[in-house]
């Protein structure tokens, strides 16, 4: 390959990543690169390692080996894989905006407070410009109105919505979507995958975990198969969906068609 | 002299030495409650996130303290505190002094509130759901932070009623004080009593005045258990 037209600088990248519970080895030896505007979709079944993997990517789970870099700035690991500088790992998580899959709204506070907590208490946004992108984004997703509800007192697709906008209320520099319609109802699936559409649309850098393909194939510029901890397949979606090379995906794509 | 002339407040009723009492009690309870929550958020948080040997003091501070009778407890804690202050100040080169009663009362029951409360917040934090503080992580919050801002309130409404409890507890061990001779309700009420040979009359009295803390006390938890519970479904009936 040659490296001529100047390449969209690199969000997200991990470099041969293993991750194992006890004994049991989840991933083994996995690699990921988003450059910004990138739609990188995982997919693969229950045990696949897909979620593990992206949990990584923000040390929710603390991979046991591997490197991984946000924004060109490498995360700072001891040998066993634990981060080094708790610091480092909390202002990179601020740059990443998780949503997941049982959305995690604080149920003590209103939507609206939801969405401020941590660019106020955190980012030290001024309190006034946080409520008003708080309130912009709302009325992008849908849920104008519903600033001052409980989050248990909405549907799961206004839940996921509103847990959208808060992850967006931080000006991530690239989403993390952890199976993010696997929780809702079929008839709630669709208001969510058109929130997130949207963003891939504005061309947001994003990772999607989802058992979505009909989705994935649209929106995702770049999609990962994993099977028992391992990248089987990856690709352009046309390629990968159109016509996957191996027979584990072949079978996958047919099990869940 | 008839029973409404013993509780008068001037002298020669005792009024305002029951009040007194009953002041002096609320105060030490206030205290001792106090101290055993911050007692409680360290031992619940070292029970539970603590390394091996914090676990281990811990484990032998919640088990003696709350198999012990309390009237003991009191007994020795206020005794053993107040011989050792002593002790520790006689060994620096400095004068023995007396402890108030006040400042022995808040120490010792405080201790013993401190044990249970442990427990009582243990549970609680357990169960606040991971996704709620999973997410605050997620979002780059530091430690102290997201204690402060997701788990205390998240374990707030599960607390409450175990805390309730405790401070209801609070109020009446410190009759317990009586023992080591410390003027709160109970004892005032025993030397009007037995001064007066109108038992009957001023227990009473002294049970109501119980009585009505705690049905104020019942009142206010009540109210904060409706604030810490906002956002919940309400589940009757379960």
């Amino acid at each position: 390959m040659k490296d001529t037209a100047a390449p969209s600088p690199e969000a997200i990248r991990v470099d041969e990543l293993h991750k194992s519970f006890g004994a049991h080895h989840v991933l083994k030896g996995v690699s990921l690169r988003a450059c910004e505007g990138d739609v990188v979709a995982i997919i693969g079944g229950s045990g696949s390692g897909k979620s593990t993997m992206l949990r990584c990517i923000n040390f929710l789970e603390t991979p046991s080996s591997g490197r991984i870099s946000i924004g060109g700035e490498d995360v700072a690991m001891r040998p066993d894989g634990s981060p080094l500088n708790r610091k480092q790992i909390e202002r990179l998580r601020q740059s990443l905006g998780m949503v997941f899959q049982s959305f995690n709204l604080w149920t003590h506070r209103t939507v609206l407070e939801n969405l401020i907590e941590v660019p106020v208490h955190v980012l030290k946004t001024p309190k006034d410009e946080a409520i008003a992108r708080a309130r912009k984004l709302l009325a992008r997703v849908g849920l104008a109105e519903k600033e001052g509800a409980y989050p248990a007192f909405m549907s799961g697709g206004q839940q996921q919505r509103a847990a959208i906008a808060r992850a967006l209320c931080m000006e991530p520099r690239a989403m993390l979507f952890d199976e993010p319609t696997s929780a809702l109802d079929p008839e709630l699936v669709g208001e969510v995958l058109q929130v997130i559409r949207g963003l891939a649309d504005e061309g947001r850098t994003m990772v999607l975990v989802t058992h979505e393909m009909k989705f994935a194939r649209e929106v995702a510029s770049h999609v990962i198969y994993l099977h028992n901890g391992l990248i089987e397949e990856q690709g352009p979606p046309d390629q990968l969906f159109g016509a996957p090379k191996s027979e584990r995906l072949k079978q996958f794509l047919k099990s869940v068609a | 002299m008839s029973g409404l002339e013993l509780l008068a407040w001037e002298a020669p009723g005792w009024g305002a030495a029951l009040a007194a009492g009953l002041l002096k009690s609320v105060l030490i309870a206030l205290g001792a409650f106090s101290l055993g929550l911050l007692i409680g958020i360290g031992g619940a948080y070292g029970k539970l996130y603590g390394g091996p040997v914090t676990r281990d003091l811990l484990a032998v501070y919640t088990t003696i303290v709350r198999a012990v009778p309390e009237l003991i407890l009191i007994l020795i804690l206020y005794f053993a505190f107040t011989s050792s202050i002593n002790n520790l100040l006689l060994a620096w080169g400095f004068e023995r002094i007396q402890i108030s009663g006040f400042v022995a009362g808040i120490a010792v029951l405080g201790v013993v509130q401190g044990a249970y409360a442990t427990e009582v917040l243990r549970g609680a934090i357990l169960s606040v759901p991971a996704g709620q503080i999973e997410a605050a992580r997620a979002m780059g919050m530091p430690p102290l932070m997201l204690a402060w801002r997701v788990t205390f309130p998240q374990m707030l409404a599960a607390a409450i009623p175990g805390l309730a409890n405790l401070w209801l507890i609070a109020t009446k061990d410190t009759a317990l004080l009586a023992v080591v001779g410390y003027a709160e309700l109970t004892l005032v009420t025993r030397q009007a009593a037995s001064t007066t040979k109108a038992f009957f009359t001023f227990f009473m009295a002294a049970g109501l005045l119980y009585l009505c803390i705690s049905i104020l006390s019942t009142l206010i938890f009540g109210r904060i258990e409706a604030w810490a519970r906002r956002g919940q479904v309400r589940q009757e009936g379960r």
